[in-house]
């Protein structure tokens, strides 16, 4: 046996390991969700919490339950997927696309964007919203992606809790907006419903980082706190699809915090507005 | 254990968490770690979250160790000290690298010191110091635990010299450290610490 089985945490660590192993393959398996390639410390994290909020004692049960009951299953997913995001999330990020990459867009007859895991929709609507005040909304098509039907289905309805508001109007004043938030959504019965002609620029669609490929040409790609989630190899994956989605010149908008330096596709897009994490794609050489 | 103990301990790796007067605690510390320190060290500390920080910027001037703010994949270099940056969870993965999340709060906080000492005890088990300092609330007492429960040495802040004692309270209450220490007693056994590990490597 292992030497580095000495002690009751390392056993329970390695039991937790392998039970952890299994409920990854027994979701591939059964429901083609493969979560083998994401970020391992936040994964135990969330799937900790599972057990807690399913009322498992251990992963087998739970594995057991998300095996038997689809229900579960699709719970679980949620709760191992679901982002809570804002509206305009680093409002220097939106302020640097105002002022870098619109210009460059607006050489373009017409756009396509993807939001890469767009999770509750906030980061597409903000899109959509400062491509309508940029005047290049009605040449747009903006394709939102994530793995999680449900949470597609809340996308596209465009609705969000009204005390969140707040918090977006700031953050969309902060982006350089030359209009108020409240243009863009109606407030009834303690939420605000988006409107529906910015929905009508935006494609919702099932789209997996780690199984999918690559599905239109576009010039910009904006997926934010998406990679922190993945290890390495899926990170590379997922930049390679980027890269072979944009056109020549795209543009590549990434969080805060998520830098190229560590990835094996570092070569591909050079530093746009680096203090912003905005991309571009670099010429084939 | 004793502090002497402590001091001969082969330590790789050295997680701190904060919160209210913190940053007080840690000018005391940080400094106080010498050039030839082995250990990486790891830092969360409660600070308002739609701000850049500025620590890096405050620290890297006093200290004799290369001060960085965490990146997501980074690989963790010995000698380095590394502060969460704000709005995210720091995490310790394999390797050793460093992960980014930004997961719910936890105990209203992002970065959370319990996120980052559990991850922390994962991946460095027994060759990891965990210090609570001082703070008004009750992140980190789980961390805490997580370290001691891995192998690892915890070390609180006497409470009665911390600012806020609270965060303290709340790890002496969970699970009894094994040491309690006054700022300058955390940093004599930093200090050690750094000629130890470079005896031992």
């Amino acid at each position: 046996m292992d030497a580095e089985i000495s002690t009751e945490y390392a056993l329970a660590s390695r039991k937790f390991e392998i039970e952890f192993q299994l409920l990854i393959e027994a979701i591939l398996q059964l429901y083609h969700y493969d979560f083998r390639d994401y970020a391992p410390a936040s994964m135990r994290r969330r799937v900790k919490s599972a057990l807690v909020r399913f009322e498992c004692a251990s992963l087998s049960q739970l594995q057991d339950r998300v095996v038997r009951e689809p229900k579960v299953f699709h719970a679980l997913l949620d709760h191992l997927t679901v982002q809570v995001s804002e509206m305009f999330r680093d409002p220097g990020y939106f302020r640097a696309l105002r002022e870098h990459v619109v210009p460059m867009l607006r050489t373009y007859p017409s756009l396509k964007i993807w939001v890469a895991g767009c999770s509750a929709g906030e980061e597409a609507y903000s899109l959509a919203i400062l491509l309508r005040e940029e005047g290049l909304l009605a040449r747009s098509l903006i394709y939102a992606t994530d793995i999680n039907p449900h949470t597609l289905q809340r996308a596209e309805a465009g609705i969000y809790a009204i005390d969140r508001i707040a918090g977006f109007t700031v953050n969309h004043r902060q982006s350089g907006a030359g209009s108020s938030l409240s243009d863009y959504y109606t407030a009834a019965y303690g939420r605000a419903i988006f409107d529906k002609t910015l929905r009508e620029h935006i494609v919702f669609s099932d789209h997996s980082l780690a199984t999918d490929s690559v599905f239109a040409e576009v010039q910009l790609v904006s997926c934010r706190n998406v990679l922190i989630y993945f290890n390495r190899t899926l990170q590379d994956r997922a930049l390679e699809l980027f890269r072979d989605s944009l056109c020549r010149n795209g543009f590549l908008g990434l969080g805060s915090k998520e830098s190229l330096r560590f990835s094996a596709q570092a070569a591909a897009f050079v530093p746009f507005v680096r203090e912003a994490m905005i991309y571009q794609k670099a010429r084939a050489t | 254990m004793n502090i002497e103990d402590a001091r001969r301990a082969p330590i790789d790796a050295v997680v701190i968490g904060a919160s209210a007067g913190g940053v007080l605690a840690l000018s005391t510390l940080l400094p106080a770690l010498p050039a030839q320190t082995k250990a990486a060290v790891f830092v969360v500390l409660h600070l308002p979250r739609d701000r850049p920080s500025l620590l890096v910027e405050v620290f890297s001037h006093k200290c004799a160790l290369e001060v960085r703010e965490a990146q997501d994949k980074e690989p963790v270099a010995p000698g380095a000290i590394y502060f969460a940056p704000p709005d995210y969870h720091l995490l310790l993965e394999e390797g050793p690298h460093l992960a980014l999340s930004a997961d719910d709060l936890v105990h209203h906080s992002r970065p959370s010191i319990d996120v980052l000492f559990e991850s922390a005890a994962d991946v460095y088990r027994r060759r990891l110091i965990g210090i609570i300092l001082s703070g008004a609330n009750e992140d980190g007492a789980a961390g805490l635990a997580a370290v001691h429960d891995a192998g690892g040495i915890t070390v609180v802040q006497a409470p009665d010299t911390a600012q806020s004692s609270l965060m303290i309270l709340a790890a002496l209450q969970l699970r009894p450290p094994d040491l309690v220490l006054t700022l300058d007693q955390i940093a004599q056994l930093l200090r050690d610490l750094g000629s130890n590990t470079s005896r031992t490597a």
